[in-house]
């Protein structure tokens, strides 16, 4: 299981990264939250992976249930963050006329 | 009085609030909140740092939970004296900000208030992952205060700025995840004690915690090769908030020193970076050096300016030894203020000369020339460390602590590409202006606020000796880790 969710992290990590490096501000956003969705699950299982046990008490061993508050405080901040950035862009989109990241109209920029 | 540590959080987040709360847009009431909440944090401030001062490091545990398991803050000399560097900085830029540029946006002072919370919480907190979220608190206010104004400029430059910040916000999770998946905890204090157990496998994973952690802070302070957002960001933000953004490099700063000296000064992980940060703290300077002789406007310079002090400022800091750490600490302060002052310069500047502004060129003169001029000359003299200001005395300290020829070759080298290039800025705006800018008055609260921040650099002359003996002892403490350790997981009960 630690590789499946290993590869998991690694694709969502990859796809985030490419996707940020691209010129127009939409595939930035997509690629930013593919970024933190791979983050947030290793932090998740950074308390390490277990199957069958209790979330915080309960009868037998429990899980680590820390991982699991930092990973919500991480997920409500990328949540405001991604939304702020894409109003952000919408105003560039409008200010700018265009969806360029660095706000100049296809000069050296493509798809 | 143990509540007192978490005011400069508190204070902040309550006015904010407030701000939020007044929905009739009553312009003098939302200034009067803002300026009664910088005002109340210069005694606070003061009061925290007296405490600091004798030596004792004070734990304040939210929701009195024991120290590894509840959040904690920390005062000790190091975050008394930033959280005293905020406020002496924020009142100034509030008073210049509150003259009009306020009125550009709704929530100006909202924001600048969580500003300064988020600012003040990450000196305080002594737990990473509340670190994090103070820096996320600090950055969304500044996403904010960086568009403020509006204009495709600032859009453009905030764009990158925003996205760059959120992919550090992306690394430093990582970091954090590795460092509770190896350690087990993620207070400061324990960190420290457990990473010094560690070997194998886990060792190395705290390695890239501690590597990862150093890209993040590096980040926010702007270190080569990831300062490339600052000019832009810094030069199209308004004025007032670019001098308060003056400290906002430093807390980057702060967080490699903090964790740097807690985690990393001894131990299997002793020094870890600090090659790489000392080759790139230097060659931070010599590019922001070249950058100040390449800007075509003030507030370009100025923030070429402000990199220029974050390669001064992390190549003493990995120097190592606790006299560089105190000569760095003393740099800092000095540097803060008086960039902070010479934004607000730049500002007082562009708005005598119209549709030029700020931009290097020659063209009418600035609204009372002689004064203005005399400002910028002492600012000058000070950013560049010419004697007799405090950049002088400050850079002879930085010299006298870290004995690296590299240093001194960069140091003085940049020092006169600097003098350079702010002897081309100031004839240019000054002597090749046409007019003399008699007619026009200068707004007296904005000058006040100008004056006050760049009157620090001969106040940090005057008391020179005092300021560095006080700043040299909070490196003494901060290269004692055991002190903090102790302080809060020792008696904290």
């Amino acid at each position: 299981m630690e590789a499946m969710v290993a590869i998991m992290i690694a694709v969502l990590v990859g796809t985030g990264v490419y996707l940020v490096l691209r010129a127009r501000t939409f595939p930035v956003i997509l690629g930013i939250t593919l970024l933190s969705y791979g983050v947030n699950l290793f932090v998740f299982i950074s308390g390490r992976l277990a199957l069958d046990q209790a979330p915080i008490v309960g009868r037998g061993p429990a899980t680590d249930p820390l991982p699991q508050a930092l990973v919500l405080t991480a997920i409500v901040i990328g949540f405001a963050m991604t939304a702020f950035l894409v109003v952000l862009a919408l105003r560039g989109q409008g200010e700018t006329g265009t969806d360029h990241v660095d706000g100049d109209a296809d000069e050296g920029g493509q798809r | 009085m143990e509540h007192l540590i978490i005011a400069p959080i508190l204070i902040p987040a309550f006015a904010g609030m407030l701000l939020l709360l007044e929905v009739r847009e009553r312009q003098p009431l939302r200034r009067l909140t803002g300026l009664v909440s910088a005002l109340a944090l210069i005694p606070v401030a003061v009061g925290l740092y007296l405490r600091a001062a004798g030596g004792d490091i004070l734990v304040y545990q939210l929701g009195d939970w024991a120290a590894p398991f509840g959040i904690v803050l920390v005062l000790d000399k190091l975050s008394a004296l930033m959280v005293l560097l905020t406020s002496l900085l924020a009142l100034p830029a509030l008073i210049y900000a509150s003259r009009a540029d306020d009125k550009r946006g709704a929530n100006f002072h909202a924001l600048f208030q969580l500003q300064l919370m988020g600012i003040n919480g990450a000196f305080l907190t002594g737990d990473l992952f509340n670190l994090f979220v103070f820096f996320e608190v600090l950055l969304i206010a500044s996403y904010g205060l960086a568009l403020h104004g509006r204009g495709p400029a600032r859009v453009k430059a905030g764009i990158h700025y925003v996205v760059l910040n959120l992919i550090g916000s992306a690394l430093f999770l990582v970091a954090l995840g590795l460092v509770y998946g190896t350690t087990g905890t993620l207070n400061m204090a324990d960190f420290a004690v457990k990473v010094r157990e560690l070997d194998g496998g886990a060792l190395e994973l705290a390695r890239i915690a501690g590597l990862l952690m150093w890209v993040v802070f590096g980040l926010k302070a702007a270190l080569f090769p990831l300062y490339f957002w600052l000019p832009a960001t810094y030069a199209n933000a308004t004025a007032g908030v670019a001098a308060l953004f003056a400290i906002m490099t430093k807390v980057g700063v702060y967080a490699i020193a903090r964790v740097q000296g807690l985690a990393f000064l001894d131990g299997p992980l002793a020094g870890l970076g600090r090659d790489a940060l000392w080759v790139l703290a230097l060659l931070t300077l010599l590019l922001a050096a070249i950058g100040v002789l390449g800007a075509r406007r003030l507030g370009e310079m100025v923030a070429y300016l402000v990199v220029m002090s974050v390669g001064t400022l992390m190549a003493g800091l990995s120097w190592g030894s606790p006299e560089a750490t105190g000569a760095m600490l003393y740099y800092l302060i000095h540097s803060t203020l008086v960039c902070g002052g010479l934004f607000l310069l730049a500002d007082l500047v562009a708005r005598g000369r119209g549709k030029l502004g700020d931009q290097l060129v020659a063209g009418p003169a600035p609204a009372g020339r002689s004064g203005l001029a005399a400002l910028f000359f002492l600012g000058a003299i000070a950013v560049i460390g010419l004697p007799p200001l405090s950049g002088f005395m400050g850079k002879v300290a930085l010299l006298q602590t870290v004995p690296s020829p590299l240093y001194w070759l960069f140091l003085l080298g940049g020092g006169l590409l600097a003098l350079v290039g702010m002897s081309r800025a100031g004839s240019t705006l000054f002597w090749r202006a046409t007019g003399d800018g008699r007619a026009r008055r200068l707004d007296r609260p904005r000058l006040a606020a100008t004056v006050l921040l760049l009157s620090a650099a001969p106040a940090l002359a005057i008391w020179g000796e005092p300021v560095l003996e006080a700043t040299v002892a909070t490196a003494a403490q901060w290269a004692q880790p055991g002190l903090y350790i102790e302080a809060v997981l020792g008696g904290g009960a």
